[in-house]
């Protein structure tokens, strides 16, 4: 049944035993949880070097304690679980590298680690494991050290390590608490998107958060609905308030604190948004209210991550009540 | 102006440079055909022919049983060797009659006179230009036409529609969305002249006050002008449709919806919208049996994948088992991994490549070990990319989980008989879930269901 020909052809090598025998389709896109995992992280690359150029290379030792313990507890869990080994698809890497950018200068590196423990471990391994979480693991982790670690998760003094001009309390705890009729003159746009502000480590430069963003939209990775949905709902809620005559200008919300890099790098995680795009778009207004009341009507001066987990506690709901329309059924 | 197209799909590459530039080439019936009895949806044929007769090319082997059934020709004259049970596409086996092609066998010395007329045998040809609607329905009837969209419909019932559904346009599907399959793209450019005749004698069978278009996708730009000169030298009034290339453009509902707006409702056949689609082949088929008196005898087909040595696009003798067809191609690479029938999004994987080539065969690949790699199957991480992209507005994650967690009341609720099985979710699913494959098996459930009450 061998076919003479030049190019060597042959039906042998596809004989009955060995012809692959599966239903359609039989093509695919390429891209697996792992590709996008890593291009997540290769995304917060700006942050990271804003976080350096500005705090110091010494920030590098929390970011480093919380991937370590993020990594590591994903490998236990895994083993514990007698299941195959899910640290190569970067989930828990990228949990760490999260929670390491949301802590501030000079944070204990053993306290990072330990929060990366908890991202994992309470996070999301008891949950079932990646896909199964309910809240954003990095976020977990960090109201963990919240909790644990009041004074280390609110000292800002390691702000002043390289760069004069960093303030040594935060934009929003020196709108909070600070003298109001100073702060304008205080903090500049500008320096809000360059990110020579006090802050949590990758948080304070919007121009190296959005060079992320720019990343995760141009691959497709991240839902832009909900970036959009949050920064929009940030000058809307936050505009009306200013109007009304209560708090900054909504420019100062979007740019102040986590909320650029809760939109962008928080906010998105598929697993705990919402799967429909109106839910998406429902889930980043939500967050972004939730935020601005924080800040504005609540005890602390930021209120990103708290509202982003409790929209994470909704998503079910979100996803249940946006279900897309069937197509061609009536409404 | 926008593009024609509809929401979700996706972007598969199409691999069409493999055969596009490639003229159809006729290949020659091999020393043995299988002829399936039943290549169409609905009830098989009934065969008038047994072991030993002699059949004359487009002889009726075996006739239709019922309404939704469509009568089998012989592809070519010669001798019926067997009736018998063999493989076919799809993953069963069916009632074939395997015919050896060749003149009748010399009279033995001393024998009774041999058969005088053993040449091919026609239906009378029509003149399509007096031809009435009725005529050229009979004559689809007659010819066994069937859909050569995949479903194999046959045609003739298409063309009946029942007089509370109004038709007001005729659409051929020009779309040609599955990746590889480059055959409707030839036969835009080689039998464009023809292929005008045929949309216009479907226009004539539906009744005159259809309308009449072809959609194309934008990745055809030769097969869109051809079309527009003959549609214009012939005088004919056929709206030619450009439509976004976009996987899965040529599926009816996203065909009516790019070209006309219109949504076929759930559950609904296109009639529902005012719509009759046609593939391509079909209505050269149609054009062949009215204005030639031809039956089907052979497929038009793409033959590529970057298994095969020689990609080719070929008229292949129905019957020819898909071995003869690989050897003519020059045979397989060592690298290749799996025949698929048709295209890559829908189409069937072969498991014996003694199933034959049928009226319906759009294209057989041989796909090669790297066209076939797949990432192992991980936890679904809620992307949304399925729903995103499912073009009938499914969520594709939850129905595969209800499907295998067996709550088949809750996935029919969700709309899982909704579902085309195009393929698009489980094409872009990052987890590499096999999303289509169990929405397939809970649609199976969900119809063993009792009927829910009204």
């Amino acid at each position: 049944m061998a076919t003479e020909s030049s190019k060597g052809g042959s039906l042998q090598v596809i004989g009955e035993g060995n012809l692959s025998l599966v239903t359609s389709p039989h093509a695919h896109f390429g891209w697996s949880t792992a590709r996008i995992m890593w291009t997540v992280s290769l995304s917060l690359v700006p942050c990271l070097a804003s976080a350096v150029w500005f705090f110091g290379a010494g920030v590098l030792a929390p970011v480093a304690g919380a991937v370590i313990g993020a990594a590591a507890t994903e490998w236990v869990v895994a083993r514990l679980n007698h299941k195959p080994q899910t640290l190569p698809d970067g989930s828990a890497f990228l949990t760490g590298l999260l929670l390491g950018l949301i802590v501030p200068p000079g944070f204990s590196p053993l306290h990072a680690l330990l929060g990366g423990v908890v991202s994992i471990g309470i996070g999301k391994a008891v949950f079932g494991g990646l896909g199964d979480n309910i809240f954003n693991p990095a976020l977990v982790g960090r109201a963990f050290l919240q909790a644990s670690f009041p004074a280390g998760m609110t000292d800002w003094s390691a702000s002043v390590a390289r760069v004069d001009a960093v303030s040594q309390a935060t934009p929003l705890g020196l709108y909070k608490f600070g003298d109001p009729s100073q702060f304008a003159s205080d903090i500049a746009t500008q320096k809000l998107l360059v990110g020579n502000v006090g802050g949590c480590l990758g948080e304070t430069s919007a121009v190296a958060i959005l060079a992320g963003a720019a990343i995760l939209l141009v691959t497709r990775i991240a839902h832009w609905q909900i970036m959009v949905s949050m920064v929009l709902g940030g000058f809307v809620f936050g505009g009306v308030l200013h109007l009304g005559g209560v708090g900054p200008s909504p420019l100062f919300h979007v740019l102040s604190g986590g909320f650029l890099f809760g939109a962008v790098f928080m906010a998105t995680d598929y697993v705990t948004s919402p799967t429909t795009p109106r839910g998406q778009w429902i889930f980043g207004l939500g967050i972004a209210l939730l935020t601005i009341l924080i800040r504005e009507f609540g005890g602390l001066p930021e209120g990103v991550m708290y509202s982003i987990l409790m929209m994470n506690a909704a998503v079910p709901l979100i996803n249940r009540g946006t279900r897309p329309r069937i197509y061609g059924a009536k409404r | 102006m926008a593009l024609r197209s509809f929401r979700g799909g996706v972007h598969p590459r199409e691999h069409k440079e493999l055969t596009e530039h490639k003229a159809l080439q006729v290949m020659p019936p091999p020393a043995e055909i299988c002829v399936p009895l039943g290549q169409h949806l609905g009830k098989p044929a009934n065969p008038l022919v047994k072991k030993g007769d002699r059949v004359r090319q487009g002889q009726v082997l075996a006739e239709a049983s019922g309404f939704i059934s469509a009568p089998v020709h012989s592809p070519v004259g010669g001798t019926v060797v067997k009736k018998t049970k063999g493989p076919v596409v799809g993953g069963t086996t069916a009632e074939l009659l395997v015919i050896q092609p060749g003149p009748a066998p010399a009279p033995e010395a001393g024998a009774p006179v041999a058969i005088a007329d053993d040449g091919p045998i026609f239906l009378p040809p029509l003149d399509p230009r007096s031809v009435s609607g009725k005529d050229v329905v009979d004559r689809v009837r007659e010819a066994g036409i069937v859909g050569q969209g995949g479903a194999a419909f046959p045609t003739a019932v298409k063309l009946s529609p029942p007089p509370d559904k109004p038709i007001d346009w005729m659409i051929v599907n020009g779309a040609e969305c599955e990746p590889y399959l480059t055959r409707d793209y030839r036969l835009m450019l080689e039998r464009t002249a023809d292929l005008v005749e045929g949309i216009l004698l479907i226009g004539t069978a539906l009744g005159a006050k259809v309308n009449l278009g072809i959609g194309i996708e934008n990745n055809k730009p030769a097969a869109i002008r051809a079309m527009r000169e003959a549609i214009a030298a012939r005088g004919a009034r056929i709206e030619v449709f450009t439509l976004r290339t976009k996987y899965p453009q040529g599926g009816e509902k996203m065909l009516i919806d790019a070209a006309l707006g219109r949504r076929v409702p759930p559950g609904e056949l296109p009639m529902a919208v005012g719509c009759v689609i046609q593939n391509v082949g079909t209505a050269l088929a149609i054009r062949d049996a009215v204005v030639l008196g031809d039956v089907p005898r052979a497929a038009t087909l793409t033959v590529s994948g970057l298994g095969v040595v020689e990609p080719k696009n070929l008229r292949v003798t129905i019957g020819t088992p898909l071995r003869a067809v690989l050897e003519y191609c020059g045979g397989v690479r060592p690298n290749a991994r799996r025949v698929v029938v048709g295209g890559p999004m829908m189409g069937f994987a072969a498991y014996s490549l003694d199933a034959p080539v049928v009226k319906a065969t759009s294209g057989i690949l041989v796909l090669s070990d790297a066209e076939v790699a797949a990432n192992p199957e991980s936890a679904c991480v809620n992307c949304g990319k399925c729903v995103a992209a499912c073009p009938v507005g499914l969520m594709p994650t939850r129905l595969a989980r209800l499907a295998r967690l067996r709550r088949d009341e809750e996935a029919r609720d969700l709309g899982i008989e909704v579902c085309m099985e195009c393929g698009t979710c489980a094409f872009t699913c990052p987890a590499n879930i096999p999303l289509v494959q169990y929405v397939r098996l809970g649609k199976k459930n969900v119809r063993n269901l009792p009927r829910k009450e009204a």
